[in-house]
């Protein structure tokens, strides 16, 4: 009886995924599972829906980095979704170059996106040999620093306004019991503290040197080396952290139990999450309070080229779903993230959001290192910096040296 | 791994042939994919194969940028002192539980499913178990500083010096147990005569086992070695469970290098100069000892 009704059970879910495989339905992989991110795709799943499409949810848990390989190895191993997530910029270029990817030339010109996308230079890491490839749908830019307020309170000093106050105000942390500056234990986090520091101290024509015409003499140079003095300090005051996660150190920001971190404006929506308030239980300051300058990385999708003629026109229908006024509103509010569209209104965004928005109106912006490294480089990075942080035995200098090779080898 | 030695005699590869052709497909497998993958990976190791394969040779330009990666030479000495000291321990503590449950103790499968029952769970949960145990806020430090010694420290996992230890306690705890019982077995296998006839020459125990039984368990040590070493070369969901190479690269082992760089860092070309220096350190340890090992017999 058991094994009757369980032989059911099973026969059921083999039958209902064949059932439902419709011509127009599409397969989206993505790896957005936290709380706010599963709103946030939901909105795009609704609009791609009421196209008369079927959006088939694909999330896979665990970040970026273990969604990735998961999704190359199935595209390159025959079997690929209707559309897939990556960060805009180079870790899908070698897909496109193997020609494993749609084009999606004629629905950006159709649909005018050279005109509507701001800034440009999110098209542009779409761009291969003069075709797109694939359909931006957000910016998340690196350069924050979150603060939270009740921890300063606690601690007898004012909330900084630049990096310089909170490397002063540390002591004062400190003696209060509290974590200055919260460094979650991935690797990445560690990396990409640095690149922000990076660009608030040494400039964006510095940040450019290095990481664009990849120029080794500027990274052993004077610049760099204050960059790696600030991120001495920041490894200094991030003793203690212990925890692993980037949301695990966004919530010691959360409940005063750190001073502050340097996390990009997905950690706004672990604020909104809690309840918190920008400007009254804690402050943002975009580039880090000295250098009012934001980074434009950010997701796009993906579309791998399928035989399947029905399903190419339901990938098409939707590249222009996501990038339609009013996807990118409710996508991105729920997000927390910047929309690609410089003609759309967002009215409910909230202080820190508007900040952006600001700076992003001003044009004040540069590309993500994801557009301008490799992923080799940027994993290398990310060894350097992990080893850094955690080893307070590593000197600033024999971190740079390490720094000046990862460049001068950068493709 | 072993390689059967083959006489090759004609009369001989006649005798049992349908259970030759029986073997056929496992070997053809072995032989494609396990033997084709290995070469394949080894020629495409001089390429400077990113995301997908190709065949542009660079030299040894992989090779070279393996043994300057300092995150590689850790893992090697983690991978070196992970290794020693889990055969040593694995041994030591599993002939020694094994030889004290061989006194016709009561409740004997109660203790035997006691420790054989860590072997059940995957790496991974095991990892993660004593990622929670280690972990000092709610650990066994804080177990112990509540009782009343507050300045106990015992943060193994938070500490970059003696992280690797951290995991080998644990691979310990999933792995002796399984050595125990394969050990246990073979002092079963041992005549009770041999015994009787030690104990009528008045040999004492420990010297009975160690100059007459350990030497008879010969084969099953083998097997055992075997067991052990195949898997503290794989050794990686245990430490991506429980540290994930942290704190900074501080427990990193090479089959987590292989993989970060295959798949993560899309430079296939690297992780396969480094499953190629993988396969080599392997070779280096098998080789000599299959040599004597087999070579030797036949000679005698």
């Amino acid at each position: 009886m058991k094994i009757r009704s369980m032989t059911a059970v099973l026969a059921a879910t083999v039958v209902l995924p064949l059932a439902a495989a419709h011509a127009t339905d599409l397969e989206v992989t993505h790896w957005w599972t936290s709380g706010g991110e599963a709103a946030a795709v939901a909105e795009l799943a609704k609009a791609f829906d009421a196209t008369g499409n079927k959006w088939i949810d694909g999330a896979i848990a665990g970040s970026g980095g273990t969604a990735r390989p998961i999704m190359i190895s199935r595209i390159t191993g025959g079997d690929p979704m209707g559309a897939t997530q990556f960060n805009h910029g180079r870790q899908a270029e070698e897909l496109v170059e193997a020609g494993l990817m749609r084009d999606l030339t004629d629905v950006a010109t159709r649909e005018n996106w050279k005109e509507v996308i701001k800034p440009a230079s999110l098209l542009d890491s779409c761009t291969i040999d003069g075709k797109i490839y694939c359909a931006p749908v957000n910016i998340h830019s690196w350069q924050w620093l979150w603060l939270s307020n009740a921890a300063f309170e606690k601690a007898g000093v004012a909330v900084p306004k630049n990096w310089d106050e909170f490397v002063a105000a540390a002591p004062a942390l400190e003696k209060a019991g509290i974590v200055p500056l919260a460094v979650g234990g991935q690797a990445w986090q560690a990396a990409g503290a640095f690149d922000v520091l990076m660009v608030a101290i040494a400039g964006k024509d510095t940040f450019y040197k290095v990481f664009k015409d990849k120029d080794d003499t500027v990274a052993a140079g004077p610049e760099i080396a204050k960059v790696f003095k600030a991120a001495d300090d920041a490894r200094r005051m991030s003793k203690g952290t212990n925890v692993q996660d980037w949301n695990q150190a966004t919530n010691m920001v959360i409940t005063g139990k750190a001073g502050g971190q340097i996390m990009g404006d997905w950690a706004q929506g672990e604020f909104a999450l809690a309840g918190k308030v920008a400007g009254k239980d804690y402050t943002c300051l975009p580039g880090l309070g000295v250098n009012e300058i934001i980074s434009t990385g950010g997701d796009a999708f993906y579309f791998p080229l399928l035989k399947d003629e029905e399903k190419a026109k339901a990938q098409e229908a939707l590249a222009s779903t996501l990038l339609a006024p009013a996807t990118q509103v409710a996508f991105n509010l729920k997000k927390g993230s910047l929309p690609v569209r410089g003609d759309v209104d967002l009215a409910a965004a909230n202080d820190c959001m508007k900040k952006g928005l600001d700076i992003l109106a001003k044009g004040n912006v540069i590309e993500g290192t994801d557009q301008l490294l490799s992923a080799d480089s940027q994993k290398q990075k990310e060894d350097l910096f992990s080893e850094f942080f955690a080893n307070p035995g590593m000197t600033p200098e024999d971190a740079q040296k390490r720094f000046v090779d990862i460049i001068a080898s950068a493709d | 791994m072993t390689g059967q030695a083959h006489t090759g005699r004609p009369r001989r590869m006649l005798r049992n042939l349908s259970s030759k052709i029986a073997s056929i497909p496992m070997m053809l497998t072995a032989v494609v994919i396990f033997l084709g993958g290995t070469i394949w990976t080894v020629v495409y190791s001089f390429t400077n194969s990113k995301l997908l394969p190709r065949a542009k040779f660079v030299g040894l330009d992989q090779y070279e940028r393996l043994w300057d990666a300092p995150r590689w030479i850790v893992s090697i000495q983690n991978l070196a002192i992970y290794g020693v000291f889990s055969l040593v321990f694995s041994l030591v503590i599993g002939f020694v539980l094994a030889a004290l449950m061989d006194q016709k103790i009561r409740f004997e499968n109660t203790f035997r499913t006691i420790f054989l029952y860590p072997f059940a769970l995957s790496f991974i949960v095991t990892g993660l178990v004593w990622q929670w145990i280690l972990n000092p806020e709610f650990g066994v430090q804080s177990v112990v500083r509540a009782l009343g010694w507050e300045s106990f420290t015992f943060d193994p996992l938070y500490n970059a010096r003696i992280v690797i230890y951290g995991v080998l306690i644990a691979g310990l705890w999933q792995g002796t147990g399984l050595v125990m019982c394969l050990l246990l077995a073979g002092l079963r296998g041992i005549d009770e005569d041999i015994w009787k006839a030690a104990r009528v020459d008045g040999i004492p125990m420990w010297k009975t086992y160690v100059f007459i039984v350990i030497p008879m368990m010969r084969p099953v040590f083998i097997t055992t070695l075997v067991i052990i070493a195949s898997g503290i070369v794989k050794v990686y969901d245990l430490v991506v469970a429980q540290t994930s190479g942290g704190p900074g690269i501080a427990s990193e082992v090479p089959a987590k290098y292989v993989y970060d760089y295959m798949f993560l860092a899309q430079n296939l070309g690297q992780g396969f100069a480094a499953s190629t220096m993988m396969l080599v350190t392997v070779a280096i340890i098998i080789v000599p000892w299959a040599y004597l090992e087999f070579g030797g017999r036949k000679r005698a």
